[in-house]
């Protein structure tokens, strides 16, 4: 019977998803966003906001996002900037969540897969235009 | 002996290693364990008398339907109703709640006022916004204070000679906090509005007397209690449910049916309509004379100690925040906290590690949220089979978690 320790967290979450929730690279607003979107997880309530910005030849030129979320929530909101950028409208709308576990590299159980979704479904509404905030 | 070195042998799943861990239970107020003592009276009901009830003209439905309403006197002493008639059994707290709204629902008109508390859980907020919806009524709450507890001076302006329902928890199931039901129940009463009360934390840990309450609902599941899912309980007081109609139909709850009419059946069958849960009550008569036995005084004494440790433990650990009324205010036996740095859910995934369940999240009062100004927090509920040895293990792990992500 052991104590928590830092090695507790090692076999819950991998080093991707404590790296990126210690240090998140595109967590912040984003100046002159043009395509932007909010959504909350009912599970829990948690609350992202996706923000894109999208250049005259239809690719995503920046990306961030902000909100209150979980380490899983907010890898994978980081994980979703990162992939968006530099990808046309049609190839980020494309994105899923296979795409955000792939670099997550961790077991995620059935009942944290909606905090790994949840930017990639905010993606989507923001790409659509859809619940625009 | 202490309660849980009495009670842990009664509960099988207590037996059960989580990720390497022996496991330490700490989410009863979601749903409690299951004495053995519950679990073989389901089964031995399902191996020997198992029919309907109430209209089977057999040995077994006989058996059954007895042992139905043996579950209803148990309900009755368990809750010091004056009569059996007063208890009614729903599917569960929320069922419950519905039912009640809906019923109440009927006789409301645009302009009614219903209050509610900011302390509630959705379940006894959502149906009142919807019946309030429906009928043109509007919808108050009495606000919590920064201590956790409600602002009782609010009371007398919120409730009004329009107020038709005022609606509350008795024990907050994030915070804890006990509200004062009679001082509420009889302002209630002052303008002739209904009193319903979420007793789902409190059935649990406290000694109910509803003769003491004065309310006119209390409402409660026998999850939260050592029982089985499924079923719950709506106390009613006699003469207010003698004055409402039926909020739901369909068989048990009629005397006799033509095409376009129908004679409502007596107390407190109106009120059940269709196969009611046979075996959970079943179960919960089990759960019943296993709390009796242990004696709901002792119940209260032994989780309130580890309420106390718990919030004594959090409170001297950096960077821990707790939430609810101070140690020196008697409470339910909930602490909710929040450890600086770290979301809700990672807190109850990094415990669950250590083989600790503890809730995390909203604990369905998003509005109560709000008003702490949080997006969540990590909950740790307390039963009779908990021990201070597993509050030590929790203030441990508690203590870990600021460097284990």
């Amino acid at each position: 019977m052991s104590a928590s320790t830092p090695s507790a967290a090692g076999g819950v979450y991998s080093d991707v998803i404590r790296e990126r929730w210690r240090k998140p690279r595109h967590r912040g607003e984003v100046a002159g966003a043009n395509a932007v979107a909010e959504d909350v997880n009912p599970l829990c309530g948690d609350r992202v906001r996706m923000m894109l910005t999208v250049g005259a030849d239809g690719r995503v030129e920046k990306a961030g996002f902000i909100g209150d979320s979980c380490a899983i929530c907010t890898a994978s909101a980081d994980v979703v900037s990162d992939l968006v950028v530099g990808r046309s409208r049609a190839e980020a709308a494309a994105l899923d969540v296979a795409d955000v576990l792939n670099v997550l590299q961790s077991e995620i159980r059935p009942t944290r897969m909606r905090c790994v979704a949840l930017p990639v479904s905010v993606l989507g509404q923001a790409l659509n235009g859809a619940k625009r905030a | 002996m202490r309660l849980d070195e009495q009670t842990r042998g009664d509960f099988p799943i207590l037996e059960r290693i989580v990720n390497g861990h022996p496991l330490v239970y700490l989410d009863s107020g979601a749903s409690s364990q299951k004495p053995r003592a519950v679990i073989e009276a389901m089964n031995r009901y399902y191996e020997r008398s198992h029919a309907n009830v109430h209209r089977s003209i057999h040995t077994l439905g006989e058996e059954a339907t007895e042992l139905y309403e043996v579950a209803r006197d148990a309900v009755q002493r368990f809750i010091g109703a004056a009569s059996r008639e007063e208890v009614v059994f729903t599917r569960g707290t929320t069922d419950g709640l519905g039912l009640i709204a809906e019923t109440i629902g009927r006789t409301l008109a645009k302009g009614d006022e219903i209050v509610v508390t900011e302390l509630e859980h959705h379940s006894n907020l959502i149906p009142w916004q919807l019946v309030a919806r429906d009928r043109g009524a509007s919808l108050k709450a009495i606000p919590v204070l920064a201590d956790g507890t409600l602002d009782m001076a609010a009371l007398d302006r919120l409730v009004t000679p329009r107020t038709r329902v005022v609606a509350f928890t008795h024990v907050s199931n994030v915070l804890g906090t006990i509200t004062p039901v009679v001082e509420i129940v009889r302002r209630a009463r002052a303008v002739n509005a209904i009193s319903v009360v979420d007793g789902a934390q409190a059935a649990p840990h406290l000694r109910l007397d509803m003769s003491a309450l004065e309310c006119d609902f209390y409402v409660f599941s026998a999850h939260k209690m050592l029982g089985p899912t499924g079923i719950g309980v709506m106390y009613g007081r006699r003469a207010v449910l003698d004055s409402l109609e039926p909020g739901r139909g369909g068989s048990e709850m009629i005397k006799e049916v033509w095409i376009d009419r129908a004679q409502w059946n007596d107390l407190p069958w109106r009120f059940e309509p269709g196969t009611p849960p046979i075996a959970e009550a079943v179960g919960l008569t089990a759960a019943i004379e296993y709390l009796e036995k242990l004696g709901m005084e002792r119940v209260a004494e032994h989780e309130r100690a580890l309420t106390r440790q718990t919030l004594e433990g959090l409170a001297r650990i950096p960077g821990v925040t707790v939430y609810g009324p101070p140690v020196s205010v008697d409470r339910g036996a909930v602490v909710a906290f929040a450890v600086e740095g770290l979301h809700p859910h990672d807190v109850a995934a990094l415990l669950d590690a250590d083989g600790i369940a503890v809730r995390a999240g909203h604990h369905c009062a998003m509005p109560l949220m709000r008003r702490l100004g949080v997006v969540g927090t990590s909950r740790a509920t307390f039963s009779v089979f908990n021990s201070p040895d597993e509050v030590s293990r929790l203030l441990t792990a508690v203590a870990g978690l600021r460097s284990a992500l």
